[in-house]
């Protein structure tokens, strides 16, 4: 995503670098001096960084090691003296489990798909509204939308819950003219209606942050380009899919990732509708209900991490076949 | 486009419309669960969007009525824990941002990549080894044994933005406040601080959303009043019988936990954007 600006800013903090005392001794290289100077910065560098990195390792890298070697024993927290070594047996327990194990990473992947999907589409037309927006409305647009961003989700979950709830909602009286719905439809006695009210709140919440990403690559996409198109007759459809949408894939695609690999930990909207009822359970419930709920350590262990797994294939794929690059800008100085 | 001022009556008209669409889109279930948290018991099974009678009686019940215990703690317990999480995963970011947009050092690199990793991590796989350690050493059911899981979700992305935040920063000018015979310290307060304080500050907005918003590791690692956050405690949240449905308090709570959110997001829209904007996209 280097455009001409960024490049410009580029050139100048490394021209304000070179002019920088301590980067020019090294430039120059005199012996023991330079190499004093750059173990000292070294020190300096993981004194003040070091705290930060080794908490978020502490936080992360641990438990998962510890999930991992708890996922080879079947061990319940109600008789911890029964903890006994069975390798991969969980493993096995939970994959041949076509009812349960496999249902829920099923309703986690229609989940990922198809919620990235719509708020590819509607995130999108937010993003084009508010670029194209007057200055005045453009404030009022992005004040509105980052309201279900900061959103607690546990609290966007209770508002669909309770809209769409028989006892409480509106919406079977509301809706009552549209084929299929009345006032003893139960959205969440079925699947199909369960799945669509818990998909709705999981968009309303997390589409404005992809619209917010796509707005940023659609300031990326230079001015001329879409002029030039314009000059030469360019239907909006051409300017779309030849000039803007190429210039922003790098966006397009990062805000795909993140947001799929969010997707796919959905967790509170489903726990608060229907915790799990009527063939939603996902697999980050699974493993909450089987951990946490009936205190099944290893085979909770193992389903974490099978869950953690999936996330880092998902990383993989769309690494090595799609070529995100999440990493760009991991350099200090912007150099790829 | 944004920048010829005039508008025809149908572009004017076409805005007006799409305004509206958008307004409706990211406001229409905060009013619908602002209209349920003001029903009387009797309302809430009349199908109807408004009450029919407006009443406080659902936010007296969560501040000054029966379930004040239970919401009032949360509430305490929500607001420090996140406050403090948020501090610290500020000053922490703030430091380790400094070192990588300012020094040279070997690993930079595999900071912000770990920074990247621990970002998509699934919350739920680490929360069963924590569960199994808090017990073991104490820190079930307190504040600390939230807050350092909380450390896990805000430092990241604290981190990344910070970093894009300082690398614009025109880190020359401390020398020419320097060169105008300010000591040091003084040429980094004057000339540095004062550019770095909005990024600073716009992270902490983001930092504290996250943790604001944490529901699995609330739920997960806490059990009684002692350290439960709200979202964890909605989820506890029993009508005044066992009959009754305990609707109205939810979203008189649900209400409550959005207005820091809603005056954050009025207050400071444009700074929110830019910041999310930056850790995410800029290289």
């Amino acid at each position: 995503m280097t455009t001409a600006p960024e490049t410009s800013r580029r050139q100048k903090r490394e021209a304000a670098e070179a002019s920088n005392n301590k980067s020019s001794a090294r430039r120059n290289g005199n012996g023991t001096k330079r190499t004093n100077r750059a173990k000292s910065e070294a020190r300096l560098g993981w004194l003040i960084a070091g705290p930060a990195f080794f908490i978020m390792l502490a936080v992360t890298a641990y438990p998962i090691a510890q999930a991992i070697y708890d996922s080879l024993f079947s061990f319940r927290l109600t008789s911890p003296d029964d903890r006994s070594f069975v390798f991969l047996q969980n493993y096995m327990t939970i994959l041949s489990d076509t009812e349960v194990f496999w249902s829920a990473l099923g309703v986690t992947v229609l989940v990922t798909v198809v919620t990235v999907a719509v708020e590819l589409v509607l995130g999108f037309g937010l993003a084009l509204v508010m670029h194209k927006a007057l200055l005045r409305i453009r404030g009022a647009l992005r004040t509105a939308i980052l309201v279900p961003y900061g959103i607690i989700t546990v609290v966007s979950a209770f508002a669909w819950y309770y809209m769409f709830d028989i006892n409480s909602g509106f919406v079977n009286n509301w809706f009552g003219w549209v084929p299929g719905i009345d006032s003893d439809l139960d959205w969440f006695a079925n699947f199909g209606t369960a799945i669509t009210v818990i998909m709705a709140s999981e968009i309303w919440k997390t589409t404005p942050f992809i619209a917010l990403l796509l707005l940023a690559g659609l300031a990326q996409v230079p001015d001329e380009l879409v002029e030039a198109a314009k000059v030469d007759g360019a239907s909006w459809r051409q300017q779309m899919t030849r000039v803007i949408l190429p210039n922003m894939k790098a966006a397009i695609m990062v805000a795909v990732l993140f947001r799929a690999l969010d997707a796919f930990r959905i967790f509170d909207n489903v726990f608060i509708m229907t915790n799990g009822a009527a063939g939603t359970e996902v697999l980050s419930l699974l493993a909450y209900r089987t951990s946490i709920g009936r205190l099944e350590i290893g085979l909770g262990s193992a389903v974490s991490v099978i869950l953690f797994i999936c996330v880092l294939l998902i990383c993989l794929i769309a690494i090595k076949f799609f070529k995100v690059d999440l990493a760009s800008g991991t350099d200090a100085k912007g150099g790829k | 486009m944004a920048s010829n001022g005039k508008l025809t009556g149908k572009q004017r008209l076409g805005w007006t419309v799409l305004t509206v669409v958008v307004l409706l889109y990211a406001l229409f279930p905060v009013a619908a669960i602002l209209a349920t948290s003001f029903k009387t018991q009797a309302d809430l099974g009349n199908a109807a969007f408004l009450p029919s009678n407006w009443t406080w009686a659902n936010y007296e019940m969560i501040l000054v009525g029966d379930a004040q215990e239970l919401f009032l703690t949360a509430f305490r317990n929500s607001i420090g824990i996140t406050l403090i999480a948020t501090f610290i995963a500020v000053v922490l970011a703030t430091l380790c941002a400094y070192a990588i947009a300012r020094l040279n050092f070997p690993g930079k690199r595999i900071i912000l990549g770990t920074a990247l990793a621990v970002s998509i991590f699934p919350v739920i796989s680490v929360v069963t080894p924590l569960f199994n350690l808090w017990r073991n050493i104490g820190l079930y059911d307190t504040w600390l044994g939230l807050i350092i899981p909380y450390l896990s979700l805000t430092l990241p992305i604290s981190i990344w933005t910070l970093a894009a935040f300082f690398r614009q920063i025109p880190w020359d000018l401390e020398q020419a406040a320097q060169v105008d015979g300010a000591t040091q310290w003084q040429a980094f307060r004057r000339a540095i601080v004062p550019l770095a304080m909005p990024g600073v500050f716009t992270t902490a907005i983001i930092a504290f959303f996250i943790a604001w918003n944490d529901f699995v590791y609330g739920i997960s690692l806490t059990s009684t009043e002692a350290a439960r956050p709200v979202p964890a405690a909605l989820a506890f949240f029993t009508g005044a019988s066992q009959f009754e449905e305990p609707t109205g308090a939810i979203s008189a709570a649900a209400i409550i936990v959005t207005i820091p959110v809603v005056v954050l997001v009025l207050l400071f829209q444009r700074q929110i954007v830019s910041g999310l904007t930056q850790g995410a996209v800029k290289g």
